[in-house]
């Protein structure tokens, strides 16, 4: 589904990611780590066109991807979340979400149609499955911390994707919001039947939902597998896992 | 939509609003009648404005040359054409809505600051095209006397027509507002990055804003010259702007209806401070330094504070419908 080939970034003198390679499977859940600055968010920023790379190849269902702005990738069937929380801030958590869906349903530019009749039912499901139901009319910047980040998740969902890529998704949450945001995702990949991509730090969470891992070692892709093997690998271990 | 609307109480302040400024000329002073007409086009180009600036984060900083550019088409068809009212009067905001169009095309590809500079820069040529070409514009000079079809042209006349196209103008930019179109832009206003990754094409949103924007901006100057029958290069300098940009802030920009208690303040000192002073503007400066402490969120942020009513509106942040 996803097929990212020898992906190069230089930011000026430094390559943040030299020899990024990745393949996702439809329905898989697959986890990217690496010690921090090894190219996990340059890599996702390459995927979905925030940044375009200097060489390499991003496929997504047969097609190159790589030189195509944000929004068409989106349109595509990619959705994402940010590293840091990046809502709407000044809108209700239901609007965040409904903004999204406008855009799935093509619907963004329509002008003279109350926004409160259209794509009402879709937004409430979606608050539904994250949990976020009771609080649909909070203005989104009111949010707790959790909060922001699940409706990240909402938001990247409003647009009815067939793969999610999630940048940390539980950046700065506390463990119980972290167990609870990796059981949305599971159970999210389960009864959706999405495709996941993500990155995370807390490794015993990676190593029991992903299903498969790719580790990042300075910009460079050491290996990727599935969890048993990745754990069982010698490099693997020396560089990042033997750390802990 | 409309028993949707009917439940909201702003819409009937709106509405109660609207009937009074349809009862009251027969009852003040010419004066006042003339007072409240500038105050109506005013409101009108300060809320074209902030459909970019308070909805679409859009550092629009000279906002004025389309006001100026609507005014000018419609004075020059009035004057050099035998054509009838109504085409002057859709010439205005369609060539101002053009002119948006060009100068957003540049625009939009910069964000923020840069942005307000390119659009500064852009716009303050079209004033001073309009300042130099003497032979159609007549520079410095103007043009005066336009004239306007006998029903519009008594005081009276121009009171009512204005405040009617005013009525309909503002349902329109409401429709807007409250539209999937409005809702998208606010998201572009609050997170431009996010509003990319799903899915929105931001600087197509962006540029459309600005043409619909900018044809209020001319429907604004069509209306002045209405009121005024003459057009000046003045209408397109940028103090101008910059005083349409102090309404959008003074009233609040995050609601719908601010700009309109802006401009009714801003119109009121100018008239009746500025009768006793030429610093008028030092008071405009006191006030604008306290709600920049005390009101970042602008007057209209007061109304639900004086009348007790529940301060966490429903809809997030732009229920507030006043004037009209």
């Amino acid at each position: 589904m996803l097929e990212v080939e020898s992906l190069r970034k230089s930011f000026g003198d430094f390559t943040a990611v030299s020899e990024a390679n990745l393949t996702v499977d439809k329905g898989q859940l697959v986890a990217v780590i690496g010690p921090n600055g090894a190219g996990k968010t340059t890599l996702f920023n390459l995927i979905t066109g925030q940044l375009h790379p200097d060489a390499g190849q991003v496929v997504f269902n047969g097609q190159d991807i790589c030189r195509l702005p944000p929004y068409q990738i989106c349109r595509k069937g990619i959705a994402r979340s940010f590293q840091i929380a990046n809502t709407y801030p000044r809108l209700t958590v239901f609007r965040n979400v409904q903004v999204a869906v406008f855009s799935q349903m093509k619907m963004s530019r329509r002008l003279f149609y109350p926004a409160n009749r259209i794509a009402v039912k879709e937004t409430e499901q979606i608050l539904q499955q994250v949990g976020l139901q009771d609080k649909a009319d909070h203005i989104a910047g009111s949010l707790s911390h959790g909060d922001k980040r699940v409706l990240e998740i909402a938001i990247a969902l409003g647009n009815d994707p067939e793969l999610l890529i999630l940048d940390e998704p539980t950046a700065g949450m506390s463990p119980e919001e972290t167990r609870a945001t990796m059981a949305l995702i599971k159970h999210l990949a389960d009864s959706r039947g999405l495709t996941f991509l993500f990155c995370e730090h807390d490794m015993k969470l990676v190593f029991d939902i992903a299903e498969s891992i790719m580790v990042m070692q300075s910009g460079k892709t050491i290996i990727q597998d599935s969890p048993v093997v990745v754990r069982s690998n010698q490099q693997v271990q020396e560089a990042y896992l033997g750390r802990e | 939509m409309l028993q949707d609307v009917l439940k909201h109480k702003s819409t009937w302040t709106a509405l109660i609003l609207f009937i009074v400024m349809l009862l009251l000329p027969p009852f003040i002073p010419r004066f006042y009648t003339y007072i409240l007409t500038v105050i109506f086009v005013t409101a009108l180009f300060a809320m074209s404005l902030n459909m970019l600036v308070g909805h679409g984060g859009l550092f629009q900083f000279h906002h004025a040359a389309f006001y100026g550019v609507g005014a000018y088409t419609a004075a020059l068809v009035f004057t050099k054409t035998s054509l009838p009212f109504w085409v002057g009067f859709l010439a205005g905001p369609l060539a101002a809505a053009i002119a948006g169009l060009i100068i957003g095309l540049f625009c939009v590809r910069l964000s923020n600051l840069y942005f307000g500079m390119l659009q500064i820069s852009l716009g303050s040529l079209i004033w001073a095209i309009t300042f130099r070409w003497y032979s159609l514009t007549h520079g410095d000079d103007g043009i005066h006397g336009i004239p306007v079809p006998d029903l519009i042209a008594s005081q009276k006349g121009s009171y009512y027509f204005i405040l009617i196209v005013l009525g309909i103008c503002l349902i329109l930019m409401y429709m807007v507002h409250k539209s999937p179109f409005g809702s998208t832009l606010q998201a572009v206003r609050d997170n431009p990055e996010r509003c990319e990754a799903v899915g929105v094409n931001v600087r197509r949103h962006k540029l459309s804003a600005i043409v619909i924007a900018t044809f209020f901006a001319g429907v604004a100057g069509v209306l002045f010259v209405v009121l005024e029958r003459s057009v000046f290069p003045d209408l397109l300098f940028w103090v101008l702007s910059l005083e349409i940009f102090i309404m959008c802030l003074l009233g609040g920009w995050f609601t719908f209806g601010g700009p309109i208690l802006g401009a009714a303040v801003i119109v009121s000192l100018r008239t009746f401070v500025g009768a006793y002073t030429e610093y008028w503007t030092l008071i405009l400066g006191v006030i604008l330094i306290l709600l920049i402490f005390f009101l970042p969120e602008g007057l209209v942020s007061l109304i639900p504070k004086i009348f007790k009513i529940g301060t966490k509106p429903k809809d997030g942040e732009d229920e507030l419908n006043a004037g009209g």
